[in-house]
């Protein structure tokens, strides 16, 4: 009432702010209304101590401050359930000025018994009516004024999805808030056996003095009866009245399973569906020549015992594809970008250490993750569109029994496909969608084996190695390692799930939700949440790796010692090459070869190189033959025979120099940090084929996998040092002889499977503990090595 | 002719009223606030590819659960007569 007192006072200040708690069953369409109100402006945070997401927002409506506090979709409110639980709790300690239930108008019995428990609870109230569209079209017509005075609480009719009622809805909420702002529970009958033992334990409760009055006292011995585990916890606090009130609760269990075969539980909930029968049949009509129900029609197309698995496939292949095409531009294009930065960052900063970190640890290492953020972003467009639309939880249902036999469960295959099921996907937003998981053992299967996935980050290591021994089975590999991670991450989890996590089979029980077109708004939401996430990961911990492995891979350099031997080498090449008899008289200096380098290989055209010496005839012949010889033009002039041939001893000259700086710069890395670990590795990944180079690539991809390749690049020398030469890695390991598809093939299951990245590690922490992080680094090393090994060994054995 | 029966034994599009859910604890929490108390009318909707889970239609709603969360709900069905 304090506000209603204002209100008639004339203009008045701002009013105090308005807090509502949105809440509803899954799939009423929460969301929806959520990005309705709050449009942008939206935060998200775990609600203390839980990993159960809290979304918030504020509105100005009518000069009024909304804050909208998005509760966890829930269909109940019991303690059995963590999102239950944190939505009962957040509504009883923060006190919100009102609960607005979203609630689907096309399914109204169900999603009211959420309602009704909140009326149980004595929250002011409002009923958002949503998909009012989608009901008339079932031939549902609710009288919204009979359903508000049954129900004593606003109703408010909307399609969220088109926006329809959004303002309906806030004028309310600002008139209601305004109006009744005070709690009354509202209680309802449950049969005279219940309603009487219910008076008898909310008399203790009154009598006792231990127990705070947030919740109401008749709420806390209905909470009793139904043995709600949080409320009964508290009668052990209280000798003499709790067992008073556990001998009631005991009493009057025995007393309705011996007349009526039933826990007092059930019966409540009965008596809950009852009530709500007796609203519905005032409010709601049906015209029954008009009920067509598309959903069901599509369900007998989509879901068909026969034709619905090999739709799905299709559907898949679908998203893949569409994922790489529409990704593959956006990608060069910031290839491009990375690549100027780099450059630029050359040019303006002065060579050094300095230089070194900016480019090599901080622009190639962050912009190695952020390349891949369009293959990303569109990979989770379209699995918004599955699951906006309800198609993934028609792919759930299809795949349960499959999924049951490993040990899992048929929501675990929204983790999978998140990580990278279909490939190019992220095991840090995969990790958050297993909270879907309700049983603790089930969920932590599904966590273990997510990083099994073949997620965005290893495809450019498939890429390389696939390019460089499988060119011409691109496809078919790629499909082939798509099928094998799955098979890994299930046959894993049917080993923890008969192991360390053995467990009773869960059940299953869900809705599956009428087919909706999704909203362009909803899908951009969702793809920017999870897109959101995996940048966040470049942005912090793998900038922060990216300069720790930098710094691994650059120190300690060598020594002055060691420096000064190859300068040495360097120049007695040097001078052998211009004391030569070909080139005495033609090049005659240092400064010569200094010019000719930047002539021949500077990128000039074949018309500037030509006029590169104008006082030095013989100099600028040279270069042209040099030239024409590099790049495959000779024969367009006709060569004075010892011109040509300095120019090709200077060609000759050149590779030993860059042959020369090859073994100096592996020199360097084998020296590092990092190439001491790879080095030392080598004892135990030698039976995997993998020398230090490798083991200072996979070391990197800790990090990220896709900086394996980066790490290769920079182990193998290459990328720095020539221009020219940059294209190929992917040759360099054809022409080494240590490599082979068998030895490619092996790296990239290791690289499937082995320690997931450390951004994953860091999510597994968050959603379970250290341990079973820790636990999750060692049993994917132990699975990569153990497969790998078995692949080498079986590929050596038949004579690959 | 009425017969209860499980619902897990229940075909493809039959329909039936919900008679008693013996299922207790958490497993039958789930299902009564899901909906399934007694008197409540349901049509099989059809089944998974593998036969189970069994996709239920209540309420204007469709509901999946697996076979063996469906053999503890015994729903009244009509059943003809035969000979015998």
């Amino acid at each position: 009432m304090r506000n209603s007192q204002i209100r008639f006072a004339g203009p008045v200040p701002m009013k105090q702010k308005i807090t509502i708690a949105l809440s509803g069953n899954p799939n009423a369409g929460k969301t929806t209304v959520f990005n309705a109100i709050t449009g942008a402006w939206q935060h998200i945070a775990n609600y203390p101590g839980v990993t159960v997401e809290k979304k918030y927002g504020t509105v100005i409506h009518q000069g009024r401050e909304i804050e909208v506090v998005d509760l966890p979709g829930t269909y109940s409110l019991t303690a059995y359930s963590l999102e239950e639980l944190v939505a009962r709790n957040f509504v009883i300690d923060e006190r919100p000025d009102l609960v607005v239930d979203i609630v689907d108008a096309s399914s109204l019995e169900r999603h009211l018994y959420l309602a009704v428990q909140f009326k149980e609870l004595g929250v002011p109230l409002v009923i958002a009516l949503n998909m009012m569209d989608l009901a008339e079209s079932r031939g549902i017509i609710v009288d919204v004024q009979a359903l508000s005075e049954q129900f004593g609480a606003p109703v408010v009719p909307m399609v969220a999805r088109s926006n329809r009622g959004i303002q309906d809805l806030l004028d309310t909420v600002v008139s209601a808030a305004d109006e009744k702002p005070r709690w009354e529970p509202a209680p309802i009958s449950y049969g005279m056996d219940i309603d009487q033992a219910i008076k008898r334990i909310s008399a203790i409760i009154d009598r006792s003095q231990i127990y705070d009055r947030k919740y109401p006292s008749w709420w806390r011995a209905l909470k009793c009866l139904e043995m709600d585990s949080e409320i009964t916890k508290l009668l052990k606090r209280d000798p003499p009245l709790g067992q008073e009130i556990e001998a009631i609760c005991e009493e009057i269990y025995k007393h309705t399973m011996s007349t009526l075969e039933e826990e007092p539980e059930a019966i409540i909930a009965d008596h809950r569906y009852g009530y709500i029968a007796g609203i519905v049949k005032k409010a709601v009509r049906r015209k029954i020549e008009s009920r067509i129900n598309l959903s069901d029609k599509i369900d007998k197309v989509l879901t068909n015992r026969i034709i619905g698995p090999f739709i799905m496939i299709a559907v898949l292949y679908g998203m893949y594809s569409f994922t790489f095409l529409a990704s593959e531009l956006p990608i060069r294009w910031l290839e491009i970008f990375f690549d100027r930065l780099a450059s630029v960052a050359l040019n303006v900063i002065p060579a050094g250490p300095f230089q070194s970190l900016i480019v090599s640890g901080v622009i190639r290492g962050v912009g190695g993750v952020l390349g891949f953020v369009p293959l990303i972003m569109f990979m989770f467009f379209a699995i918004a569109i599955m699951e906006d639309s309800g198609y993934m939880a028609r792919i759930a249902y299809m795949l349960d029994r499959v999924l049951r036999w490993f040990g899992l469960h048929g929501n675990s295959v929204i983790g999978l496909i998140v990580s990278g099921g279909i490939s190019g996907g992220c095991a840090v937003p995969g990790v958050l969608a297993t909270r879907v998981l309700r049983d603790p053992k089930e969920r932590l299967a599904t966590l273990l084996v997510i990083p099994f996935m073949n997620c965005g980050a290893k495809l450019p290591v498939y890429a390389l190695l696939i390019g460089a021994f499988f060119s011409g089975d691109k496809a078919r590999i790629m499909f082939l390692l798509t099928v094998l991670s799955w098979l890994f991450a299930l046959f894993a989890a049917k080993i923890l799930r008969a192991t360390i996590l053995k467990g009773p089979k869960t059940s299953f029980v869900m809705e599956l939700p009428p087919y909706r077109a999704p909203t362009l708004r909803g899908l951009l939401i969702h793809t920017w949440e999870r897109t959101w996430q995996y940048i966040k990961k470049a942005g912090t911990v793998i900038l922060a790796f990216s300069v720790v492995l930098w710094a691994m891979m650059t120190f300690p350099r060598l020594s002055e010692h060691q420096i000064a031997g190859f300068e040495k080498e360097r120049e007695k090449l040097t001078d052998a090459f211009l004391q030569s008899s070909d080139i005495r008289g033609l090049i005659r200096s240092r400064e010569d070869m200094a010019a000719l380098h930047d002539v021949v290989f500077g990128g000039k055209d074949r018309e500037a190189v030509g006029k590169a010496f104008p006082d030095n005839p013989v100099l600028g012949r040279v270069a042209r033959a040099a030239f024409d010889l590099e790049h495959g033009g000779v024969g367009r002039e006709t060569w004075d025979p010892a011109i040509l041939e300095a120019a090709s001893r200077y060609l000759v000259f050149k590779k030993q120099i860059s042959k020369q700086e090859q073994l100096r710069q592996q020199a360097a890395i084998k020296g590092t940090i990092a190439g001491r670990i790879g080095t030392g590795l080598e004892a135990v990944t030698r039976p995997l084929g993998f020398e230090y180079r490798t083991n200072i690539a996979l070391l990197g991809g800790f990090a990220a996998k896709e900086v394996v390749v980066s790490t290769l690049g920079t182990a193998y020398s290459l990328g720095e040092v020539d221009p020219e030469e940059t294209a190929s890695l992917s040759e360099r390991l054809q022409k080494d002889p240590a490599w082979n598809p068998l030895q490619a093939f092996t790296l990239i299951v290791f690289t499937m499977l082995y320690v997931p990245c450390i951004a994953t590690v860091v999510s597994i922490r968050r959603e379970t503990s250290w341990a079973w992080a820790g636990f999750s680094m060692f049993f994917n090393l132990l699975v990569a090595y153990a497969v790998s090994l078995t692949i080498r060994q079986i590929g050596l054995a038949l004579g690959f | 002719m009425k017969k209860i029966i499980r619902m897990r034994e229940m075909s493809d599009n039959q329909a039936g009223v919900v008679k008693k859910v013996t299922a207790t604890g958490d497993m039958g929490r789930r299902l009564r606030e899901m909906g399934l108390v007694p008197e409540t009318a349901i049509k099989i909707q059809g089944r998974a590819p593998l036969r189970d889970p069994v996709a239920v239609k209540l309420r204007d709603f469709v509901l999946t659960l697996r076979n063996n969360e469906a053999g503890s709900i015994f729903v009244e069905v009509e059943v003809p007569e035969t000979g015998d």
